[in-house]
């Protein structure tokens, strides 16, 4: 057998010169050769640590084994054994932290971890162009109702079909998807690929309809009256502000904003798409997660001179996934470290001019045992900027909660749901993905969904039962 | 896809059209408004919800053009369809009875304003109905307002019709003359700003419904975020009606003029587009 690389086999990217002007797909993913030579690197570990640090457990070394002997469609169906989203999850997951991280082969000195994440990705694209023919199954089992076509939505649905039931997702945007369609760009996850694994849950049978807003459009209670069961799944994608002085001038977004016109609204197509965005020339973006750097990086791609993003803590601190972070670096985009905005200013037209910001120090451990950011008086300095987007954090997604009392929140307000069950205080009412967790991840939510499934299927069940026996 | 089941124009630059959309028409109450896309390409527009036929599940919109989605939307003539329509989104116009109430409305806004009259002339108030326009030919809905008003006071800013002058002057004679116990002015920012400011002279409270640029229309964006009471309120869920006198209204006029330069380009270039056709 050949010695085994240290190093991941390497991917093919879109150059950073060329890719900060686009919106295509910054990596471009393994050929099957490719993708055998780094199935080999695999240890095929009998304790396989990186499966039990999958969210969903996914039989890696089953999966990797398969690639490795060229066995595509052996691969496939172990993958979906555990995931109805690979392709999804093997391009966003942050696999650093979770499968990679535990993986044997990286934890040895020398060596990287196997690209567990790009070998998913290299599988669900090649399930993607060759699908199986679909088992058309009866849909007798009883109504399903899901709130929400994001990942957490589309995975209950995508699962109760096969189990047999009638499911309808209603969605309150024109496309399903949730934070897939409208967040996450392109760049990273083509939506041309987000449609093709969505089509595949409509091709089980499970019904989409979108603009449909539950709480306005249809009422909650109405759908606990004509369905068997219900699963929110509602997200939590409403934008928090900083509010400080400045923020209604024209130039200053929230992150939700700035994505959707771009994403959903394909507003970076303007006048072709009817929706406008501002031309980005100086651009901050304030925070340090995954959706400031996608919010960094769009407006690069728009065309700004300039793009710097402003985080109150530093590098080792940054929520990012790093190599989001490795990537922004690449393309150009600039770090104020241990800074936080105070101000925008503006001019006598109401059009932002700069963000008045004030420098950080590390102090004391807070709540969360991070060192709290503490300012430092009389270091404010000013950043020139025509446009300004805060992405500091959002809250639970509530035209649904607040038309439906019943279900209980948490002080935070999210759903209380058990996180075992996604079982609510409303019986036949489950719930799970961000609008329980708060703002978290894809493969997160799509594993709240697998689990609401098993239980949905249990609830109705049971219910079918005891009505049975009583009529009996 | 949502089917245009009558179209009429109902001026030179003001156009209805009847949507089939039940689930809407089941539920909408007044001040609540639409989110209309018309294709693939399109942009999200908001529209006042102006009236509903529940038996026949059809929604009445009655706008104005201002620019190249609005143009591109007189052109669906009955019998075309809306790629998507959803609502009724915001908060409903809260209807009771106040007693005697005073409702203004500019413009276009007036469309807007219908709903409310009729609701809350049904609630059993007094109703008095000021509508401003430049001029007779231009102010809509005169008979319906009328139907559901016990007085109905025309301003026009030529003297076409009813009195020559401004909505706000109508309103001073009325708060003069009588005890108003809620008002509302729905019309253009400038108009509410005035009406508020004459509302609050008189200590009556009014409502003003708040069109701030939209996206979603579910509170996901913030780009409707208006400044109520020194807070941040997102006018899609929260509004679109909110007490006037608590309104930022330098900052929502200014949020307004956002997009200028990018809407002037595209309407001229749709308007290019259609001469060549
Ligand atoms: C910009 C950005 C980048 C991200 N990057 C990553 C990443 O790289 N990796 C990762 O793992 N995670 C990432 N995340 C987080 C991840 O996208 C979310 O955790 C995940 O999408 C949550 O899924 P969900 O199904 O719970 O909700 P969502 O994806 O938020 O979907 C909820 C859906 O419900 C709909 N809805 C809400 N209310 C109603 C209603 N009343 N009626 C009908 N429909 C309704 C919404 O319109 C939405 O479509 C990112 C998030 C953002 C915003
Ligand atoms: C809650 C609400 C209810 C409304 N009801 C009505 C109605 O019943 N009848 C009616 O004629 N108009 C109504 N409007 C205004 C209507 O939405 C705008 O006139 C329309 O979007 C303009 O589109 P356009 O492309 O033709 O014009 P543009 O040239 O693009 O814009 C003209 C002006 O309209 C405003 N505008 C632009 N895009 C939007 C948007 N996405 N959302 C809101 N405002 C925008 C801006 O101030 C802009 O300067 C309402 C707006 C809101 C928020
Ligand atoms: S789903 Fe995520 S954590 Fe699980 S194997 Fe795939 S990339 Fe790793
Ligand atoms: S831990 Fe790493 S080497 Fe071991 S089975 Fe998993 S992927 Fe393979
Ligand atoms: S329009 Fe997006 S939050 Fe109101
Ligand atoms: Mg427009």
């Amino acid at each position: 057998m050949v010695k085994r690389s240290y190093n991941q086999t390497p991917i093919k990217a879109q150059d950073p010169e060329v890719r900060s002007h686009n919106f295509n797909e910054v990596v471009l993913g393994y050929s099957l050769d490719e993708g055998r030579l780094e199935a080999s690197r695999c240890l095929q570990c009998k304790n396989h640590p990186c499966m039990l640090h999958c969210p969903v457990m996914i039989d890696i070394p089953g999966f990797i084994k398969k690639i490795e002997d060229g066995d595509m469609d052996g691969a496939r169906k172990i993958i979906a054994k555990y995931s109805n989203l690979g392709a999804i999850c093997g391009r966003v997951c942050p696999q650093e932290k979770q499968c990679e991280m535990a993986c044997t082969l990286g934890r040895s000195k020398k060596f990287e971890p196997v690209a567990i994440g790009k070998l998913e990705r290299l599988v669900s694209d090649w399930d993607l162009d060759n699908p199986e023919p679909v088992k058309v199954i009866p849909h007798d089992k009883g109504r399903v109702a899901v709130v929400g076509s994001g990942p957490s939505g589309l995975t209950v649905a995508g699962d109760l079909a096969v189990k047999g039931y009638e499911v309808t997702v209603f969605e309150a945007l024109s496309t399903p998807g949730g934070v897939l369609i409208y967040g996450i760009p392109e760049f990273r996850l083509p939506k041309a690929t987000v449609k093709k694994e969505i089509d595949r849950i409509r091709d089980l049978g499970v019904k989409i309809e979108t603009d449909v807003v539950i709480g306005k459009t249809i009422t909650m209670s109405e759908l606990v009256d004509d369905f068997d069961a219900c699963y929110v799944g509602v997200g939590a994608g409403a934008p928090h502000f900083m509010s400080i002085p400045g923020t209604n001038l024209m130039g200053v977004y929230s992150s939700s904003e700035y994505l959707t016109r771009i994403n959903l609204m394909h507003s970076y197509k303007f006048p072709t798409y009817d929706t406008p965005i501002e031309p980005a020339k100086q651009v901050v973006v304030i925070g340090g997660g995954n959706v400031a750097m996608d919010s960094a990086r769009s407006a690069m791609r728009l065309g700004a001179e300039n793009v710097s993003v402003i985080y109150r803590r530093s590098l080792e601190e940054l929520p990012a996934r790093i190599e989001e972070y490795h990537h922004s670096v690449e393309e150009g985009i600039q770090y104020h470290w241990l800074t936080n905005p105070v101000a925008y200013l503006g001019d006598e037209n109401g059009q932002l001019t700069g963000v008045k910001c004030i420098k950080m120090e590390l102090g004391e451990p807070d709540e969360s045992g991070r060192r709290r950011p503490v300012p430092i008086a009389g270091s404010e300095f000013i950043i020139p900027a025509t446009t300004a987007i805060e992405a500091i954090g959002q809250g639970a997604n509530r035209v649904m909660l607040d038309t439906y009392p019943d279900l209980k929140t948490n002080k935070w307000g999210y759903v209380d749901a058990n996180e075992e069950t996604c079982a609510t205080s409303v019986p036949g009412v489950f719930a799970g993905g961000d609008i329980v967790t708060g703002a978290a991840t894809v493969i997160l939510a799509m594993g709240a969904g697998k689990i609401a499934a098993k239980e949905i299927d249990e609830y109705i069940t049971n219910k079918t039962a005891k009505k049975t026996s009583h009529s009996a | 896809m949502f089917k245009v089941t009558a179209y009429e124009r109902l001026t030179t630059n003001e156009y209805q059209l009847w949507i089939d959309a039940p689930r809407i028409a089941a539920r909408a109450k007044p001040g609540q408004f639409v989110i209309i896309r018309m294709d693939e390409t399109g942009e999200r527009i908001p529209l006042t919800i102006c009236e509903t036929n529940p038996k026949d599940g059809q929604i009445r919109i009655i706008f104005q053009v201002i620019g190249k989605s609005t143009a591109e939307l007189a052109e669906f003539k009955t019998g075309s369809e809306l790629l998507d329509v959803v609502g009724p989104l915001g908060t409903p116009t809260a209807i009771k009875n106040y007693g005697t109430v005073l409702l203004v409305g500019g413009g276009v806004g007036i469309a807007a304003l219908y709903p409310t009259v009729k609701g809350l002339k049904q609630a059993g108030n007094r109703v008095i109905t000021v509508l401003g326009a430049k001029s007779k030919d231009i102010l809509i809905l005169r008979d319906e307002c009328a139907k559901y008003s016990d007085e109905l006071i025309l301003m026009t800013d030529d003297g076409s019709i009813g009195r020559k002058g401004l909505v706000t002057e109508a309103m001073e004679d009325v708060f003069n003359r009588e005890q108003i116990d809620q008002a509302w002015a729905v019309g253009p920012g400038i108009m509410m700003r005035f009406c508020t400011q004459v509302a609050t002279k008189h200590d009556v409270p009014v409502y003003v419904s708040l069109n701030p640029i939209m996206i979603d229309g579910t509170g996901m964006c913030g780009c409707c975020r208006v400044t109520v009471d020194n807070h941040i309120r997102f006018a899609c869920v929260d509004g679109p009606e909110f007490l006037g006198a608590g309104v930022d209204w330098d900052s929502f006029m200014q949020r307004m003029r956002q997009y200028r330069v990018q809407e002037k380009q595209a309407f001229e270039q749709y308007e290019q587009l259609r001469q060549v056709q």
